[in-house]
This record gives C-alpha cells, structure tokens and sequence, in this order.
C-alpha cells in the first residue's frame, strides 16, 4: 500500500518537473499552480495516513505490552516497527527513572485498584503461567484462577483472561 | 475503557490542522465557482474536454474541491472566483435564523461548521453574515444535542444522530461516552480490568494477505 502511494508521489513530481521545463512560458503559470496543489494535497494526505499510523502503534504499545503479535507486525513497515523499538525504549528508560530505585510500570495499574489478588476467568488457551512465588497455573478455556493483580493485568488487556467482579 | 490512541482532532477556526484526517475529508469537500481566465490546459484533469490540449475558456463554472480553491484563489484574482454554495445563501440563512433544529445538516453537506469556517477565508462581502449565521445554528442546535446525548443511553441513537452533521456527531459521542462512564462507575465497573477496544478489534478481524 505504501509502495503504491510512494509510485503516485514520485509520478507527481515528474509531471511538476516537466511543468517547470516550459515555465518560459507565461500562461502556463496556472497550470504549474495547479499541479502543485495536486502535489501538497498528495503529501498532506500521505503525511496524515502515515502520522496516524504512528498514533496507533503507540497506542498498541500501551495496551498490548512490549511484544506485538506477529499478524500485526507483518502489516507494519521496517520504518514502523523500527519507530515501534525506539519508543518502547524510550518509555522504558523513562519509566526507570521515575519513582525510585527500580522505577515505575506506567503501563501497570491504569484503573486504580482495589485490591492485591483478584478473580480472573480464562478466555483463551494460553498454557502454562508462572507466578511469583514459583506456583505453576495451567489456563485452560474457562477455568477460574484467583491470582495477583500485577501479573494479570498484561494478560487481562490482551483478552486472554477476564476480570471477574466479585 | 482507558484509551490510548488520540487521533489528530480538526482545526477550529479559520485554521485547519495539517495532520487531521477530519479536515482532510472536509476540504475535499466540493465547491461551486467560476474561472476568471482561460485555464490552458486544464479541460482533462477537471474533466471537461476529451483531449489533454483543451482549455478552458473564460467564465465557466467548475465544482473544485475546497483544497484546490484555497490554492488557486489569489487576492488579485486572476485565477477563479469563487461562489457560495446554496446553504450558505441568503435564502438558506433566513431558515436557519427561523428555526435550525429542523435542518437535516448531514444531507446538506456532512460538514456545515468546517465548511463554512474556511468558506470565511475567501473575500466575499457576505462573510459577517455567514459567520454569525453559523454561529447562531450552533448555538440553537446545541441544547437539543446534549440533551439527546445524555439521556439515550443503551438505546438505537440513529434516528437521534442522523441530521447531525460531522461536529455535532463529535458532540454527541463526547457526551455518549460520559454518560457510558458514568454508568460503569455507578455499578462499579470502573475498577475492572477489561481488554482493550483496540484488542477486541484486531481479535475479531481476519487477516488477509496482502497482494501485490
């Protein structure tokens, strides 16, 4: 897709081009007006197609967790996906210098919570879930866990498990 | 319910804002006027002639799209003049100062606001008037809007929203999503975890392969 857009751009520039050539001639001053409209409108929306597909990955960022599923990240170009790296980089050496010693997981705990240990039921297949104290869980297709709030809450955002209100 | 994607929302004013897909849709948005002097060469792109050497003899009227009258309108005028479009004539204005809570907006132009806020940028002896008539619209449209918006709440909205033109839709669903998050605070949803829109989204879409 954005190949194609890149051919168009590079079309339009060579029509610019070849109005410039007979600029000598006065009256195709609307003309060479005119093409380059058409060329700023191309880059205008060239630019906010691309921009906004930046927003967006920054938004995955935040919702999905450092690794991005691999059926998304064969949509993105090596451009993106090199931007996706350096932001995440940058969040992550920023969350280290707030808040202390080991810094602060901005990406934790976007609703306030209101306990540690929370009722979670299981969407999705995942396999085996390691928690911290060493306990292995198996998360099958609806089977209910009671589980720490800060391992789930990765898990909860991707749709792999539901957060159950008591 | 915590969003993070914050699209690039459309100028206000006389200013668009580059970046904005919005701004991008409305300016493409067309727009009656009329050519000053013979265009030479310009029949084929807006299609008007059949062969590539025509021009475009003087005193035509052309529709061009807001973007492309914004460019080549000069303040010396030689290039084109340009028109109003009929909502936003005499005619139409005296029905909007009668009552504009009838005016179905999104058939006359999904883009009354916008439209008319740039039309401002074009010399025309109108414009105080076309921008207080704007302005008036807004203001009587208004109430009716948020009230509609905080009061439907798990029901069809599309009869409600259907003569709403682009800025009231934004309106409306602003005010649809204060009352969708006040709801879950009173039942004590606000402290759950739920997946993201964005995941639910990419859950349910298939990919396909690109091609080419």
């Amino acid at each position: 897709r954005q190949a194609l857009e890149e051919m168009r751009a590079l079309y339009e520039r060579n029509q610019a081009d070849v109005s410039e050539a007979k600029s000598g001639r006065t009256d195709l001053i609307f003309l060479i007006r005119f093409r380059h409209c058409c060329l700023l409108r191309n880059q205008r929306c060239l630019l906010a197609y691309l921009y906004d597909r930046l927003l967006r990955i920054r938004a995955l960022r935040w919702e999905y967790g450092s690794v991005l599923p691999n059926t998304i990240q064969f949509h993105m170009s090596s451009e993106e996906v090199e931007w996706f790296n350096q932001y995440k980089k940058s969040l992550a050496s920023y969350m280290r210098s707030v808040g202390g010693e080991e810094g602060l997981d901005l990406t934790q705990d976007i609703k306030p919570p209101k306990s540690l240990y929370i009722e979670v039921r299981c969407l999705k297949d995942y396999g085996e879930f390691e928690i911290d104290d060493g306990t292995t869980v198996l998360l099958k297709k609806n089977s209910q866990h009671f589980l720490p709030r800060w391992k789930c809450e990765q898990l909860i955002r991707q749709g792999v498990l539901e957060h159950i209100l008591s | 319910m915590a969003e993070a994607y914050f699209p690039v929302g459309p100028g206000l004013g006389l200013e668009e804002n580059f970046l904005s897909l919005d701004d991008i849709l409305m300016s493409q948005e067309k727009l009656p006027c009329r050519a000053e002097t013979t265009l030479p060469r310009l029949a084929f792109a807006l299609g008007q002639g059949a062969a590539s050497g025509d021009s475009i003899p003087e005193g035509t009227k052309l529709e061009i799209p807001l973007w492309l009258a914004k460019g080549l309108h000069d303040s010396k005028r030689r290039i084109i003049s340009v028109e109003l479009p009929k909502i936003y004539k005499e005619a139409w204005r005296t029905v909007f100062s009668a009552d504009a809570n009838v005016v179905d907006l999104h058939k006359m132009g999904p883009y009354y606001y916008g439209f008319g806020s740039q039309l401002l940028h074009f010399d025309n002896p109108e414009n105080p008037e076309i921008a207080q008539t704007i302005l008036q619209t807004f203001i009587s449209r208004f109430r009716r809007i948020m009230d509609s918006s905080q009061n439907a709440y798990n029901e069809d909205t599309s009869a409600l929203v259907a003569r709403l033109d682009e800025l009231e839709r934004a309106l409306f669903q602003a005010g649809q999503k204060g009352l969708n998050d006040f709801q879950c605070w009173e039942k004590g949803q606000a402290s759950q975890i739920t997946a993201s829109s964005l995941v639910q989204n990419y859950g349910k879409r298939k990919f396909t392969d690109m091609d080419g």
